[in-house]
């Protein structure tokens, strides 16, 4: 049983379903944020407030956490694995014809992972009292945040880096968890190329309205 | 037309290898491209130096075993064919041509261009296969299979095992022929019987000698000469689910 829990399919399942609970995620962040664009700071703060407070909402954030730790941390074992499993490579490169972004997904994966760490020293841990703010006054911390130039550009870049991320991801975690058809599969990939760009784009907007016009 | 090419030369499995590069003159369009190593293969016999060591049986496109990597390409960078049909049509005069073994840790290099596919082997027979009593053949309609479903089994039990997708792919997994392996069974009734066991053992033997496993990038789909397609590994991800 041991050999099947721990095999490399069982080990991509685990992290497509942790992949697929973070993208369902995503949206749902994305229209909180966009209470930022009002300028009256009461719809988000209560928003932000509900989010940390409502008991259902906090089992969901536990098991949110844990789908970022297991995505982060199958994804690096795989990834070694993968490595390993080509000692020597090629000199003339690999020039097949391929997914092109899914070459990448340990680097894009790590950028969103840098960014996760910067919003986590931002937000989350204000929240829990480990750095200081105002855990009652997000709508403030966020617009301070995006005042600074330097802070927007890492977010944009991040947020490219997250759709180049989510372009593989969305139809790959179909056909892991094996579900591959011939007519649904192609309308899978356009909706990854819409949510791929959509996505980014929509926090991108918010950052970008806020620093320019705000 | 002249060619150069740069061809991976190793003595044996412990030794390291490299490089070396030569000269063809006088290459016809017509020959395929084991035809132009044979030539070259000539060439080093007469001038009492060892030729270069590549598999090859029965350069018909059928058994496999000519795999070797092509610019950038395993069986080079014409689609759906093996290298035995690789016409040296698609080159140009002049150009440079490099040739190497199919890289990943479960097919060691024996030597040269050859390396030690019997990996799959493994695989094959740890699953791959179904239980049957010997004796008189029966009747061939005695089991009904749906004419949809035995064209797809035909698809895939065409791959030859030629490993390909293993060299193709960035992590160099052996998923797409697992996969091919399984659906050849799996899409038939006589081999829903062991589906479950032969899922396991396969995929259990595919880990253990350390094929990387699938990120979906679809190189081997791409490079494959049989063109079996990623919905096998769809389908072996689903039978695998259904195993447990």
């Amino acid at each position: 049983m041991n050999k099947i829990l721990f095999s490399s399919i069982s080990k991509k399942f685990v992290l497509a379903l942790a992949g697929v609970f973070l993208l369902m995620f995503l949206p749902v962040h994305l229209i909180i944020n966009l209470m930022l664009l009002k300028s009256d700071p009461e719809p988000f703060n209560k928003a932000a407030h509900f989010m940390a407070t409502f008991p259902v909402i906090k089992i969901i954030e536990i098991v949110l956490i844990a789908a970022i730790l297991i995505h982060i941390f199958y994804g690096i074992f795989l990834q070694i694995q993968n490595w390993l499993a080509r000692p020597v490579g090629y000199v003339s490169g690999n020039k097949s014809d391929t997914s092109f972004f899914s070459k990448f997904m340990i680097w894009t994966g790590a950028s969103v992972f840098t960014f996760l760490v910067i919003h986590f020293f931002n937000f989350y841990f204000i929240r829990l009292g480990l750095v200081r703010g105002d855990p009652e006054d997000f709508y403030s911390v966020v617009h301070s945040l995006f005042k600074i130039p330097v802070y927007n550009y890492i977010y944009l870049v991040c947020f490219t880096l997250l759709g180049l991320h989510l372009f593989h991801a969305f139809s790959s975690a179909f056909q892991t968890l094996g579900l591959n058809h011939r007519i649904w599969t192609p309308v899978i990939n356009v909706i990854a190329w819409i949510y791929a760009i959509a996505l980014p784009l929509g926090f991108a907007f918010i950052s970008i309205t806020i620093w320019q016009f705000r | 037309m002249n060619l150069i090419l740069k061809i991976w030369r190793q003595k044996n499995p412990k030794t390291m290898g490299n490089f070396v590069t030569y000269r063809m003159d006088d290459v016809s369009p017509e020959m395929s491209f084991l035809e132009m190593l044979d030539a070259l293969n000539k060439k080093l016999v007469e001038e009492d130096k060892d030729p270069v060591a590549f598999d090859h049986d029965c350069r018909e496109g059928i058994c496999g075993s000519c795999g070797m990597y092509i610019n950038g390409h395993p069986h080079g960078p014409v689609p759906a064919i093996t290298t035995c049909h690789l016409s040296m049509r698609y080159f140009r005069d002049g150009d440079t041509i490099w040739v190497e073994p199919w890289r990943a840790k479960p097919f060691p290099v024996i030597k040269d261009l050859i390396v030690d596919r019997s990996a799959f082997d493994k695989i094959q027979t740890a699953g791959g296969f179904i239980s049957v009593n010997t004796g008189a053949a029966p009747e061939a309609n005695s089991i009904l299979v749906r004419k949809k479903k035995s064209d797809e089994a035909f698809d895939s039990s065409v791959c030859i095992g030629c490993g390909a997708c293993v060299a193709a792919c960035k992590n160099a997994s052996a998923m797409l022929f697992v996969s091919a392996k399984i659906s050849q069974f799996a899409l038939l009734p006589q081999g829903r019987i062991e589906a479950k066991e032969r899922v396991r053992a396969m995929v259990e033997k595919m880990d253990e000698l350390g094929f990387g496993s699938c990120s979906n990038t679809g190189a081997c789909e791409a490079e494959c000469p049989k063109q079996i397609k990623l919905t096998n590994i769809a389908r072996l991800n689903r039978e695998y689910y259904k195993a447990f």
